[in-house]
């Protein structure tokens, strides 16, 4: 295993060495003799127009997780997974749906493991936020409980978690602020992470560095984009990208944030004040049906917070091919071990919108047919998507990988006798009533 | 605070009406953050009064036409106040410096107020919370390290001239133009051969017309182009140095044939050009794929595009433009605008695909009515099938070239004993091997068309005028004839005033858009 991994890590290497060459002969201007070129290198390199991606952990993103970690799977009784399903069944298109294929994906993975004294990950599948009011926003108030509560029946049936406290479990929790099960800031700063989660691993859409809400050891996954819908709107890829930037989606909040300044930190009603006369910037608050198509037409995405830094706006970038323009001040963006999110995208901190026309166009051209080669890599499009059935190095394997990752589990798992961790009456009164 | 719900989510797809129904809590009003936090610890008996000044203040803020809310007073008649720690009064400042920064043009010292006091009450700050709130926000906070990121309100930042950058904008047109340069090279043609142009000319008064806008459309020919300019009646100086200063490789060729005045006989005699051209082009062997461009026709750049598809001959499709020329246009039945079939003329394909047929120009309705000598005001048609909707791979007229199909004739076999050559499917043995290019056909990448001047018109040589014309009208005077008195009169003033001939001219414009108007208005009155 190790020793072809290291052949494919030489074979990398050469076709890095191979593009950076081409790219390099591909900056002269006579058409004729890159063409050439070209025609005589296309033997050679499998993909000349996209480039290998390895992150801060290596070239991991291709990495196949069969055969290195084991996860158990929890019985839980239906109430909390299939019945909430079945009363609710938007829960499956909603942008949080991850927690639900995560779990479908994994009951018929091949690192599942059905005797959970050699598994190595204990997966716990509570769906929290499937409680949706009926124009499909899900409701956060009783997910505390949920989890508790989930928490306490696995501590009940089976002697793994007071094992370790939780050290060993993981738990998928894709809400806007991911276990502080809030939807507004402060609220969820105020909540902080369920404290019955504090020795978990928690795999999460919401990565802000220095927040309560994100725990150290945390695994960022993209959020939930239906890829059947994304798929079906691909244009050919010769269409010339004739918008410079493209950004579609409410700069004010006038129904939250009557007076602007809160929603998004201000940042989007910057955006707006200051691009809305630019010819270059094609933004507006409309909903066209050929928002997917319009994507493939532009060179740069913009992608800024909202109440909450993530949106799918960064999947939608990434699986057609523009470069996404990330401004949220310390985000954390998905699987950042594995992806070097900082020469894909092209981050601006929210100081700096006012200047963004300078910053976009003052970079210089080889950058940016880097970063487009690097995003046409087909890893990093699958990286980013929830495909049914699950396919090959997609986010449920990204997932695993970075799980296996994190293993052997240090030493400080396994908890000594006597030796206790979690507070079961910690946090709000309102938590701890029964679910 | 209750606000109503608004996962961020939801927020960028929803209508605000979904939004605030949606939500089961209910939404503040036009009220925003601190003065709820602050109305949390009155007295009941002031929470009246309180009440009662906030429905003061929205009535004045309706006047006004900005937020006059309780907490300006705050402002006005405690700022010695303000140093004092105590949350409200810093939500107080928050509010009221947003409050102007919204309203202008912001202002970095703004912000910079914001934060500092910020940081002078308990870390990290919430405009929402109230005391309890804080304290357990800075306890569960104080064991990591600060982030500077705040949550609470901004001041949204507006930079003093927020519109493009001319300079900037040119840099962004630059750089999406290498782009689709990379696109092409990685999704486009992979080895795009050289495009053949065969052109028939000869020197007459649309001459420069034609070859002009045939010219713009070769330069942005992003493969390599030669430009075969065949001239009857020989070359001429004035072609020469119109074709010289395009700027592409040009071959122009003589042809010791004049072009006749008939337009039969034209036919004929550009025919007979062509293959002259396509002669030139198997002697020096050159390489490519030839394009037979018509001098008056009019072509899109995806023509160039499905052309290099080619592999030995295609066909495309073209659009016959044969308009009338003539003032009254011959008024079609119902029956007749329904049978009238496309002016199209092309390869027709089967359901999978294959050649089937061709598509040609019905030509009925307007049988009696075809211009027959050049310039004259009636519709000229094409002939069967035209040259330029087909396209030749130059190997096919090499004595040798691998490859080359048995279907393809040798070139002396043809047009030897002066017989018509009215099309290049001449060439073939078997002419269901054409390949039909464009989506089968069902695009039609360029137009046919034949406009031309009279006979014999006069115009300067090389459109160069010598020597100088001789004066019509003195300068003083405009060379329109007058209309009305008061509109000369008018006229009269303002040229008085100025002697710029620009400004004359725009008042000629203007002028000229009265005097449509006028007309417009006259017909107006007629109906």
């Amino acid at each position: 295993m190790m020793g072809s991994r290291a052949g494919w890590r030489r074979r990398a290497a050469v076709l890095l060495l191979v593009a950076v060459s081409l790219s390099a002969v591909l900056a002269t201007p006579a058409a004729a003799a890159s063409a050439a070129a070209d025609s005589g290198e296309a033997g050679r390199a499998a993909e000349q127009h996209s480039e290998r991606i390895s992150g801060s952990a290596g070239d991991v993103l291709e990495d196949n997780p069969v055969g290195r970690l084991k996860v158990f799977i929890y019985d839980l009784p239906r109430k909390y997974n299939k019945k909430m399903v079945t009363n609710d069944p938007r829960c499956l298109n909603h942008m949080f749906a991850a927690e639900i294929f995560m779990h479908r994906f994994l009951l018929s993975s091949a690192v599942r493991t059905l005797n959970p004294k050699e598994a190595d990950w204990f997966y716990t599948p509570v769906y929290t936020t499937c409680d949706l009011t009926p124009a499909g926003l899900p409701l956060p108030f009783k997910s505390p409980r949920v989890m508790r509560s989930a928490i306490q029946y696995i501590s009940n049936k089976w002697p793994f978690w007071n094992r370790t406290d939780g050290a060993d479990h993981f738990f998928v929790v894709p809400h806007d602020f991911g276990a502080c099960f809030h939807y507004q800031e402060e609220k969820a700063i105020e909540r902080g992470i369920l404290p019955l989660l504090r020795r978990a691993t928690l795999v999460q859409t919401f990565g802000q560095e220095n927040h309560v809400c994100l725990k150290e050891g945390s695994i960022i996954i993209p959020p939930y984009a239906p890829p059947q819908k994304m798929q079906a709107h691909f244009i050919p890829p010769d269409t010339p990208r004739s918008i410079f930037v493209y950004f579609r989606g409410l700069f004010y909040d006038t129904g939250n944030d009557p007076e602007g300044g809160y929603y998004a930190r201000g940042a989007r009603a910057s955006l707006w004040e200051n691009f809305k006369n630019n010819p270059l910037f094609d933004i507006s608050t409309d909903h066209p049906p050929t928002y997917y198509e319009d994507m493939q037409r532009a060179v740069f995405c913009l992608c800024p917070l909202g109440w909450a830094p993530w949106s799918p706006r960064l999947v939608e970038a990434v699986v057609f091919g523009c470069i996404p323009v990330i401004i949220a001040d310390d985000i954390v963006l998905p699987f950042a071990d594995a992806i070097p999110w900082e020469e894909i995208g092209v981050f601006v901190e929210e100081k700096d919108v006012p200047k963004l026309d300078t910053i976009l166009t003052s970079m210089s051209i080889e950058d940016i047919l880097r970063k487009q080669r690097l995003l046409a890599n087909p890893s990093m499009k699958q990286a980013m998507l929830f495909p049914q059935p699950a396919q090959p190095r997609d986010t449920f394997h990204q997932i695993l990988n970075g799980l296996a990752r994190k293993l052997p589990h240090p030493e400080g798992v396994y908890l000594q006798p006597g030796e206790k961790h979690l507070n079961w009456t910690a946090g709000p009164v309102g938590d701890l009533k029964a679910w | 605070m209750m606000k109503s719900l608004l996962p961020q989510s939801q927020l960028r797809r929803a209508a605000a009406a979904g939004r605030s129904s949606g939500g089961g809590a209910a939404s503040g009003g036009a009220d925003g953050a601190g003065s709820d936090g602050g109305a949390g610890g009155r007295a009941p008996a002031a929470s009246t009064f309180w009440f009662l000044l906030h429905a003061l203040c929205c009535l004045v803020s309706l006047f006004l036409g900005f937020r006059f809310s309780r907490l300006l007073f705050f402002l006005l008649f405690s700022t010695s106040e303000l140093y004092s720690t105590s949350s409200s009064s810093s939500a107080v400042l928050r509010a009221t410096t947003t409050t102007t920064t919204t309203t202008t043009t912001t202002t970095t010292t703004t912000n910079t107020f914001t934060l500092s006091f910020a940081a002078t009450s308990n870390p990290p700050p919430s405009t929402l919370a109230n005391h309890t709130a804080l304290d357990s926000a800075a306890a569960g906070t104080s064991g990591h390290t600060q982030s500077h990121v705040v949550v609470g309100r901004h001041g949204i930042r507006i930079r003093p001239w927020p519109h493009p950058d001319p300079v900037e904008v040119m840099r962004a047109h630059r750089i999406m133009e290498r782009v689709q340069e990379e696109q092409r090279r990685w999704y486009g043609v992979k080895e795009p051969r050289q495009v053949l142009v065969v052109t028939p000319t000869y020197s007459r008064a649309f001459q420069a017309l034609h070859l002009t806008g045939l010219l713009h459309s070769l330069r942005n020919v992003p493969y390599p182009l030669t430009w075969i300019v065949v001239e009857a009646g020989g070359t001429t100086n004035a072609t020469a140095s119109l074709l010289a200063r395009s700027g592409l490789t040009i071959v122009h060729i003589p042809f010791p044939d004049r072009m006749p005045h008939d337009w039969a006989d034209r036919h004929a005699t550009e025919n007979r050009m062509r293959l002259h051209s396509l002669r030139v082009i198997r002697e020096r062997k050159m390489d490519g794929v030839i394009v037979f461009a018509d001098d008056s026709n009019v072509h899109s750049m995806e023509l160039f595009d499905e052309v290099q598809k080619v592999q030995w001959m295609g066909a495309v499709s073209v659009g016959i433009l044969a308009h009338t020329g003539a003032a009254d246009q011959p008024r079609l039945s119902e029956e007749d605008k329904q049978n009238m079939p496309l002016p199209v003329q092309g390869p027709a394909c089967n359901s999978s695909g294959q050649l089937a047929g061709w598509h040609t120009f019905n030509s009925l309705p307007f049988t009696g009515k075809t211009a027959t000598v050049v310039g004259e005001a009636a519709p000229v048609l094409p002939r069967g099938l035209e040259w330029a909707g087909f396209v030749l791979n130059s190997r096919m007229l090499w004595k040798e070239a691998e490859g080359k199909p048995d279907w393809v004739k040798d070139l002396d076999a043809v047009g030897e004993n002066g017989e018509e050559v009215e099309n290049p499917l001449i060439l073939l043995n078997d002419p269901s091997s054409v390949e039909p290019l464009g989506n089968c056909g069902k695009k039609v990448l360029l137009w046919w068309l034949r406009v031309e001047a009279r006979a014999d018109s006069k115009f300067p040589q090389g459109w160069v005028i010598e020597p100088p014309l001789e004066v019509v009208v003195p300068a003083k005077r405009t060379p329109w004839p007058e209309t009305t008195a008061e509109h000369s009169s008018e006229l009269l003033n303002t040229k008085q005033d100025q002697e710029d001939r620009r400004l004359s001219r725009t008042n000629r414009s203007s002028r000229s858009r009265s005097t449509t108007k006028r007309k417009g208005g006259v017909q107006g009155q007629e109906n």
